[in-house]
């Protein structure tokens, strides 16, 4: 244990997804050696996103304003929407240049051993965006692991009386992977592939 | 196949050593301690991913290395393929294949295939349900290295499930009256209880669909298996009853082509099965999701999922008598060896003599069944044996030989 605010430091930083206690100490004496303007620039920043960056309130995606650029485009297909887990997923989509609609991030997956659960996910809010029978199709894009598989089958029977099409990326994703780290060209086939997804 | 290299960096005992290797037999003789089943534990780790001896990692890693390091050059068909393993106890293990990193260490399954015959198979017999699950599965995953990526995902659906059920029992139990504190506590109490109930249907048909999937796999593998292990039996041991085995599933439901669950007890001798089709995917699926279904209220009370291919067993039979807790010790031994065999006759059938390591197996026989074994294992393609004295390997099985002594290997003949 290291004294008062190196500890705090360390604390906070191993609180960070991906950063174990290790890599939490390693960096906080880095931080602690660095320039000072580098860490005030450091730490501005990390004030500055969170002061400014917000979560689109249709789709849940990070934006600038209110609502993101996505949701804004009038030229984006408001018949299709395309269910995602995160906002990255959304940028490793939009790079396909495969999909001309709008997404709907939920904020992660179905996990019990997480305990995340549907309530903890943006499902109300995309059951209020199919509310007005606008949408005709809804592409169910989570990861192609076992939770988002789960996810996924517990929307589309959740949908299911609402009579739209449901389809589900093709497979040929990396199984057990991350939608993120799908190559363009893997994702751009998968969505053109995309199959009805029957439960 | 056969091993032509095996080099261990920070391997339990060794902090290093290289160990040039030929098709034939080769024995590694010592005294107790000394090093020669950490040798084949290695080779059987490359081939399985995993210790026949220990659980988890940790113990595998020299004492004060922070990584152990297998590679091994295996020979098939003339092609020599590198494959290399780091050990990595709480991190991800890390595989490379002819120098170049494979994505995740499971990809390398398959290039190596090995048969391991060690006194710790006893408990194929004696054991638990587990160990006979373990043996089905090993050898499910060696003969279509896919299937540890479906074992994979049924163990991920059962603990997902598993701590849905377990959050619905803790709801049940007080929570419900209290104040609804949901935000004060992390994890479960963020999955309320109608919330867990609504996603446990979603759970149920992966469960059932990744469970048909292991259980058709385990069927078909048992109906492949039984007729080498009852011959494998008859030659160990011609004066006993004959061996068989029967699979035990959770299934309440009747299936086409399923025979119900055999009983603990002594049964009538299993009748000689006409050439029924074995039930398809789909039809298993169906009847898990039917057996869930049935035992809901009791999972909902226990907080455990109660159906389903981690449930099952393997049931040995000598004659109409169970094996556990009927057969003697000699019996018993005698089926684990026709067990290793059946699978051993089973992978040759199928691709690629596998190799086979026999660890200090010798020393439990009498003279008899020692012979039968090494005139069934002689003419495979690679043989490695450990043993503590050099009379405990068989005449029939005269080869190569390296002393192992206070951690290093020595060629002797
Ligand atoms: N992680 C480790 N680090 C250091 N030494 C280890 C480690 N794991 C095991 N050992 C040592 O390895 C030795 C056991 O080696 P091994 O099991 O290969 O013996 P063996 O030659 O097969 O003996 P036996 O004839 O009794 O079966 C023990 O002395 C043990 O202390
Ligand atoms: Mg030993
Ligand atoms: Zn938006």
């Amino acid at each position: 244990m290291y004294e008062g605010v190196v500890q705090n430091l360390i604390d906070e930083l191993g609180l960070l997804p991906g950063v174990g206690p290790k890599s939490a100490q390693r960096i906080a004496f880095h931080l602690l050696s660095a320039d000072p303007a580098d860490v005030k620039r450091l730490a501005h920043v990390l004030l500055e996103v969170k002061e400014r960056v917000r979560f689109c309130r249709v789709c849940g995606n990070v934006a600038a304003e209110e609502e993101c650029r996505i949701c804004r485009d009038t030229r984006r297909d408001p018949h299709v929407i395309c269910v995602v887990e995160e906002s990255k997923d959304v940028v490793a989509i939009e790079k396909t240049r495969e999909f001309r609609g709008r997404y709907h991030v939920l904020g992660g997956a179905i996990s019990p051993i997480e305990g995340v659960g549907p309530d903890d996910l943006r499902i109300r809010e995309l059951m209020a965006r199919l509310a007005d029978g606008q949408v005709t199709e809804l592409i169910l894009a989570t990861d192609p692991n076992l939770e988002g598989e789960a996810t996924a089958t517990y929307l589309a029977r959740l949908v299911k009386p609402m009579g739209l099409k449901v389809t589900r990326l093709a497979s040929g994703l990396p199984v057990g992977g991350d939608l993120e780290y799908a190559d363009e060209v893997t994702l751009g086939r998968a969505f053109e592939g995309r199959r009805l997804l029957d439960v | 196949m056969h091993v032509a290299h095996l080099s261990l960096t920070d391997f339990r005992s060794y902090s290093s050593v290289e160990l040039a290797l030929e098709p034939g037999v080769t024995a590694f003789v010592g005294p107790n301690g000394q090093g020669k089943t950490n040798l084949v534990e290695a080779l059987a780790y490359v081939a399985t991913l995993g210790s026949f001896r220990v659980a988890t990692d940790a113990p595998l890693v020299r004492q004060g290395a922070s990584r152990a390091i297998v590679r091994a050059a295996v020979v098939r068909d003339d092609r020599r393929a590198l494959v290399e393993l780091e050990i990595n106890p709480g991190r991800a293990n890390r595989a490379r294949l002819n120098r170049s990193p494979v994505p995740r260490p499971r990809d390398i399954l398959g290039l190596l295939r090995t048969v391991l015959f060690s006194p710790e198979d006893l408990a194929l017999v004696k054991g638990d349900p587990a160990d006979r699950r373990r043996f089905l599965d090993d050898l499910l995953v060696a003969r279509a290295p896919r299937f540890a990526g479906v074992r994979a995902d049924y163990d991920r659906v059962l603990k997902q499930r598993g701590a849905l059920l377990r959050s619905a029992v803790q709801t049940r139990h007080g929570r419900r009256q209290g104040p609804r504190r949901q935000e004060a506590e992390a994890g479960f109490a963020a999955a309320g209880a109608g919330d867990a109930l609504s996603t446990l249907e979603v759970w149920d048909a992966h469960l059932a669909r990744h469970g048909a999937e292991l259980l058709a796999a385990r069927l078909e593998l048992v109906a492949a298996l039984r007729p080498l292990v009852a011959k494998a039996y008859a030659l160990l041991a011609p004066a006993s009853a004959p061996a068989g085995m029967e699979y035990r599933h959770t299934l309440s439901t009747a299936v086409d082509g399923l025979p119900p669950a055999p009983g603990d007890g002594p049964a009538a001798p299993p009748v000689t099965e006409p050439a029924t089709p074995l039930p398809g995917r789909s039809e298993l699926e169906e009847a898990l999701r039917a057996s869930l279904l049935e035992v809901r209220q009791a999972e909902l009370e226990r907080g455990v999922t109660l159906v389903g291919p981690h449930r099952d067993d393997l049931l040995l039979r000598l004659g109409e008598l169970p094996a556990r807790g009927y057969a003697s010790h000699g019996e018993s031994w005698s089926f684990a060896l026709a067990l290793r065999l059946g699978a051993y006759d089973l992978l040759r059938a199928e691709g690629g003599d596998p190799v086979l390591i026999l660890d200090d197996v010798f020393a439990e026989l009498d003279a008899r069944r020692r012979r039968s074994l090494a005139d069934i294992v002689a003419p495979a393609e690679q043989v490695l044996i450990t043993a503590a004295v050099p009379e405990d390997v068989p005449a029939q099985l005269a080869g190569a030989r390296f002393d192992v002594a206070e951690g290093s290997v020595t060629r002797v003949r």
